[in-house]
């Protein structure tokens, strides 16, 4: 019986935490300031779009969605292809080589890609590679490329050795094993690691702030700070600016609730 | 195969942390000639810095605060929701929801929320008659640290909660089964059965969370303005870098601040292995 009360309590009492944040979020896009800060919850007087317009109008979100999309996609399809290839490599050979790179790799996971804020900074100043969609993705390739690796290595460690053999046997070659053979049965795997992946480049705050300055070239979490800046009185046009950098993220989440849990639960479970 | 994704790694991530130890022993403002000091930043900040000091103890206290309460949530909530029906998949699918938000948009609607003037916490706390409850959250030094641990557990909680069912949906049923024949309760199956069974579990969800709160950078820099809050009171190693690194202009003390960065990481998630690692092989 206490068992029971405790759990609807404690269940419930986490899901209004959840629930009610959003709805303010959500409602209050549609708001005037007046109506978020005295009735976070009703519903909006006047049902418009006024607040998108003005962020459209106002802000360069739109530019840094769209710098966003084109980063994050970047990083995500080229992580993905180097990540396969090296694990492949690291599952299939279990020579000298196959070891180094898990090795090195493993390091690369214990340690977070943080530490080398001071040098990348540093080095991608004197590479021209600040201010450049081009260094951003380089160091969100480098900065996921371990945890990948990892999750992908296990995968292809799964696929039954006599499958490799037989087309071995058959005079198939490394390349063609890891493109006929390797890839379409790791695409569960594959897909978990680019949602991961996708989150985790869509989101990150650290290397933008770190490498962009200009404001065309700014991605939407960099942007969203600067606009916090401006707008620090506005909640309602803050909410605005969380609604359009969330809603494709929401989207797909309700799409593909599953794909997403086991996608951004893999580099825990595995890691 | 594997040498693409090697250059890479080598060039942008082992080179430079190389490099790091090296950055660490000038003082350098990243233009003119840089000066070798030795181990100078190093002294400095251990005998000479009260900043340091204090993001160390706010660095610590953070993680240790939202390790403990997010695992124990974590593990609550899995307990609660292990079982597969249709209200426990839904209510599984809405705790996990925030993971997928930035970490911008979640510390904006805390912005919100804990704003003393207009936030809901506060219009919440006067309402049900509780005013004293109404703090300026994130303005005043002693709370703010807290308040944005409490945001960083709402935010990941629902995802160790989902490892942590992974975790328990191995334990043979059989174990629950026999405990209940011999008249087990809830409580001692728990202690006797879950706890250690999930032990594994519990070590990777307290490493992750270890090195997640490392990062709760994002939520600091949207929450106490990155000037890290009143008083330095939300202070981490990544702002402290950060600052020192933009603010001050000194390349080589910043470089020293991320090796101490590391080595308290890799000092707490030890201090874990050695806690709980032990219980676990016995």
């Amino acid at each position: 019986m206490i068992f029971k009360t405790t759990r609807i309590f404690a269940l419930l009492t986490f899901a209004a935490l959840i629930l009610v944040p959003s709805l303010i979020v959500v409602l209050g896009s549609f708001k005037t300031d007046a109506e978020v800060y005295n009735k976070p919850l009703s519903l909006p007087e006047h049902w418009n779009f006024d607040n998108y317009r003005r962020l459209l109008s106002e802000s360069d979100l739109d530019i840094s969605f769209r710098n966003s999309v084109f980063v994050t996609v970047a990083s995500v399809v080229l992580t993905l292809m180097l990540a396969s290839m090296a694990s492949f490599a690291i599952a299939r050979m279990v020579t000298i080589s196959g070891k180094v790179l898990a090795t090195l790799f493993a390091f690369g996971l214990a340690i977070p890609a943080q530490i080398n804020l001071v040098p990348v900074y540093y080095i991608f100043r004197d590479l021209g590679l600040t201010n450049s969609f081009l260094g951003l993705i380089i160091i969100n390739i480098t900065t996921t490329l371990p945890i990948s690796i990892f999750i992908l290595t296990a995968f292809f460690r799964e696929i039954s050795k006599d499958m490799y053999e037989a087309s071995e046997v058959d005079g198939a070659s490394p390349l063609r094993i890891y493109r006929s053979i390797a890839l379409p049965l790791s695409r569960p795997a594959m897909g978990a690691t680019a949602i991961f992946l996708f989150v985790i480049n869509w989101n990150d705050l650290l290397w933008p702030l770190l490498l962009i300055q200009e404001s065309g070239k700014k991605t939407l979490p960099l942007a969203m700070l600067a606009y916090r800046g401006e707008y620090f009185v506005s909640f309602s046009m803050l909410f605005t600016a969380v609604m359009v950098a969330s809603l494709p993220m929401v989207i797909m989440y309700l799409l593909m609730q599953r794909s997403f849990i086991a996608g951004l639960t893999a580099g825990a479970v595995k890691g | 195969m594997g040498s693409p994704a090697l250059v890479l790694f080598l060039a942008f991530y082992l080179y430079p942390a190389l490099q790091n130890l090296q950055f660490a022993t000038r003082r350098w403002d990243g233009i003119s000639e840089p000066e070798n000091v030795g181990f100078r930043n190093f002294t400095n900040l251990l005998t000479n810095d009260d900043l340091f000091y204090k993001t160390l103890g706010n660095n610590i206290e953070f993680t240790f605060l939202v390790v403990i309460f997010q695992t124990a949530l974590a593990l609550l909530f899995a307990v609660y929701l292990v079982k597969n029906t249709k209200t426990t998949i839904a209510l599984r699918t809405l705790y996990f929801f925030p993971t997928i938000l930035s970490s911008v948009s979640v510390g904006m609607i805390w912005l919100f929320l804990y704003d003393p003037n207009f936030g809901a916490l506060n219009l919440f706390f006067k309402s049900v008659g509780l005013p004293s409850f109404a703090l300026n959250w994130l303005g005043s030094e002693t709370s703010a640290l807290y308040a944005i641990a409490f945001t960083q557990v709402w935010f990941h909680t629902g995802q160790m909660m989902v490892v942590y069912i992974a975790g328990l949906q191995q334990i043979p049923k059989e174990l629950y089964e026999a405990a209940e024949v011999d008249g087990a309760s809830r409580w001692k199956q728990f202690t006797k059965i879950t706890w250690p069974m999930a032990m594994p579990t519990t070590l990777v969800v307290m490493a992750y969370t270890t090195v997640q709160s490392f990062r709760a950078f994002d939520l600091i820099m949207v929450m106490t303005n990155s000037t890290a809050g009143p008083n330095n009171a939300t202070s981490i190693f990544s702002t402290l870098v950060f600052f020192t690194l933009f603010n001050e202009l000194r390349l080589g003390y910043a470089a020293a601040q991320t090796i101490f960065m590391v080595l308290t990481l890799v000092l707490i998630t030890w201090l874990q292995r050695r806690a709980f690692g032990k219980r676990y092989e016995k």
